[in-house]
């Protein structure tokens, strides 16, 4: 049926698809390959890799560079720090965005209107780096797990896109139909609107997630101490400072094959870092694509 | 009149019965407001102060727009300031226009498998974080060892040398952006085109109108509204250019174009411990932003009747 609808086209409309399939099949291209190639990369053999000799597909398939990953101790600290923040951290903002949005989705609540204000204002002006800094530490937050959880409890863009999924999608009646009962708020917050809200928290445990999981700048700001370091920071010493220590990588014995390996491990840390967002992607795919469209109706 | 007054008082009544117990759900998320965000807004005054730890903000001597000065004089912050407008005057050419193709030539598609996998494709590099793609960028373009180099040496090209040639920094900045936001970007547009009236399109096609006609005339001014208030937020980020990114790109070889402001304050402030001045520094940033927001937010209402307020 497809081709009929190809072949009754005009020479124009013709070209027209043509040209839109090749443009996305290519951009297909440019997008997938560096990924792709990345993964390849991490199951070659050192001299392979090294030797260029890696374009699409793994040459002399080999787990070395995850061994190398799996038996470093810094890697591993840090993957373990970075799975505590995103898991603590992600709790925190779901209490946090819920207790917020829903008394702002009410039309009941009478300062509604201020405190919704009060929170978009946050949105636009910040202290910037140095107040923040000055008040973490303060607070003796710095260098602590607390650093990592509490300065980011809550995103007021993300709050305004939950309290707009609640006011768009939860019928007034409802409220109405709780309070005749006898419910109060809270009743209703816990027994009616946080069931209803499902498909938005998916929404904010992606975001907060993922912002947890890549975390990068509060690290660098607030931790000093290596054991409390997430993965983000061990690989900015890995891929971009190129500080592998050699001492760690015990499977390689000549010098060249000690270079192949320690390539062959920042492949591997790439993959590893990144497959527990990318795991999860395409499970939540739909309901982020309606997190974007709420944020934007709301802009 | 009174019976009136007397139903409304009645509803105001009903209406604020529960506002104790609003207010206690709201409670945490409003001290984490005032703690986060208004007290370091309250830490702004040390752009005008001579800070010092020992006598803390409020009791540091003024010295009013000293480092605003030091800031738009000295010849090192020129050039943050000229190396951040380019980047995101550059960054605002690149990305916010692809996108919107992108979406148009997806809407454009028949088949309905295809559009989901280059959907899902193009969303996907959103999700990494920003260690990784510099560090997927510094191993595959590397002089030596990278598989870029490989390719353009094969083709018959010269190796070039990505991360030391300070003339490329700004289009490996812009253009690995575009590589990872193109498919998230397009998000909205495509949700908007699928919105489009079919009556608009079935009358175009009545009209004799081609393809590239419907999409010129009838797509695209369906859509022009979102486009207007995504553009208002893009010219508004034209001199807030994200820290992480710039970062961890620079090296000794880029500096002299790679130091934007937000890798300057945090020089000045965190490394330097020079305080006035990267608090006044960022404070420029913000209040720049926030203009350029307002600015081109007024031009929109004047020109197409859209904008965020």
């Amino acid at each position: 049926m497809k081709n009929e609808k190809f072949r009754h086209m005009s020479l124009g409309e013709k070209i027209f698809t043509i040209v839109d399939y090749v443009l996305l099949i290519l951009l297909v291209i440019v997008i997938a390959y560096p990924l792709i190639y990345i993964v390849s990369a991490s199951f070659s053999s050192p001299q392979a890799v090294i030797s260029g000799k890696v374009l699409l597909l793994p040459v002399d398939v080999t787990l070395k560079g995850y061994r190398a990953v799996f038996q470093n101790p810094k890697i591993m600290t840090g993957f373990r720090n970075s799975f505590l923040y995103t898991i603590v951290g992600t709790l925190i903002n779901l209490v946090m965005t819920v207790l917020c949005a829903y008394p702002l989705s009410r039309k009941e609540f009478t300062a509604r209107n201020r405190i919704t204000s009060y929170f978009v204002f946050t949105m636009y002006f910040s202290g910037g780096l140095v107040p923040t800094y000055i008040l973490v530490r303060n607070l003796h937050m710095v260098n602590t797990v607390w650093a990592m959880l509490i300065p980011t409890a809550m995103s007021s863009y993300n709050m305004i896109i939950c309290r707009t999924y609640m006011v768009n999608s939860i019928p007034d009646e409802l409220y109405e139909a709780c309070e005749i009962d006898g419910g109060s708020p809270w009743e209703y917050l816990v027994k009616v609107v946080v069931p209803l809200c499902k498909p938005i928290l998916a929404v904010m445990v992606l975001y907060y997630g993922v912002s947890h999981w890549n975390d990068y700048y509060n690290a660098m700001i607030f931790l000093k101490n290596e054991m409390l370091q997430p993965l983000t920071i061990v690989m900015r010493e890995i891929l971009i400072q190129n500080q592998v220590d050699f001492t760690m990588l015990r499977d390689a014995k000549a010098a060249s094959e000690m270079q192949g390996l320690a390539q062959l491990l920042k492949y591997s840390t790439i993959v590893v870092a990144s497959v527990p967002v990318l795991a999860i992607y395409p499970f939540v795919q739909k309901y982020f694509v309606e997190g974007v469209m709420i944020g934007a109706v709301k802009g | 009149m009174a019976k009136q007054a007397k139903a409304g008082q009645q509803k105001k009544k009903r209406h604020g019965k529960y506002d104790w117990q609003f207010w206690a759900i709201i409670a945490l998320p409003l001290l984490y407001a005032f703690i986060f965000a208004y007290i370091p807004m309250g830490g702004i005054l040390m752009a005008f102060k001579d800070y010092s730890i020992r006598k803390g903000i409020l009791g540091s001597p003024w010295v009013g727009l000293k480092y605003f000065r030091q800031f738009l004089t000295s010849t090192s912050s020129v050039t943050v300031i000229r190396n951040t407008l380019i980047l995101g005057v550059y960054s605002l050419v690149v990305n916010f226009p692809l996108p919107i193709l992108l979406a148009v030539l997806v809407n454009e598609l028949y088949h309905q498998k295809f559009k989901k996998f280059v959907q899902f494709i193009s969303y996907a590099p959103y999700f990494i974080s920003t260690v990784v793609l510099v560090g997927m960028m510094m191993q595959m373009m590397d002089l030596r060892t990278g598989v870029i180099n490989r390719i353009i040496v094969m083709l018959g090209g010269t190796a070039v040398n990505f991360f030391g040639d300070p003339g490329i920094f700004r289009s490996l900045y812009v253009w690995s952006g575009l590589w990872q936001t193109i498919g998230y970007s397009s998000i909205i547009y495509i949700a908007a085109l699928s919105g489009v009236s079919m009556e608009l399109k079935e009358a175009a096609v009545v009209d004799g109108a081609s393809r590239l006609q419907r999409i010129i005339h009838v797509d695209l001014p369906s859509i022009l509204p979102t486009i207007t208030i995504m553009l208002i937020f893009a010219c508004g980020g034209i001199v807030s250019i994200g820290f992480d990114k710039v970062f961890l790109m620079q090296n000794s070889m880029n500096a002299g174009v790679s130091e934007v402001i937000s890798t300057f304050v945090y020089k000045v402030g965190l490394v330097n411990s020079d305080f006035g001045f990267s608090t006044a520094a960022g404070l420029f940033q913000s209040l720049v932003s926030f203009a350029l927001l307002l600015l081109v937010n007024w031009i929109a209402k004047k020109v197409t009747e859209t904008s965020l307020w």
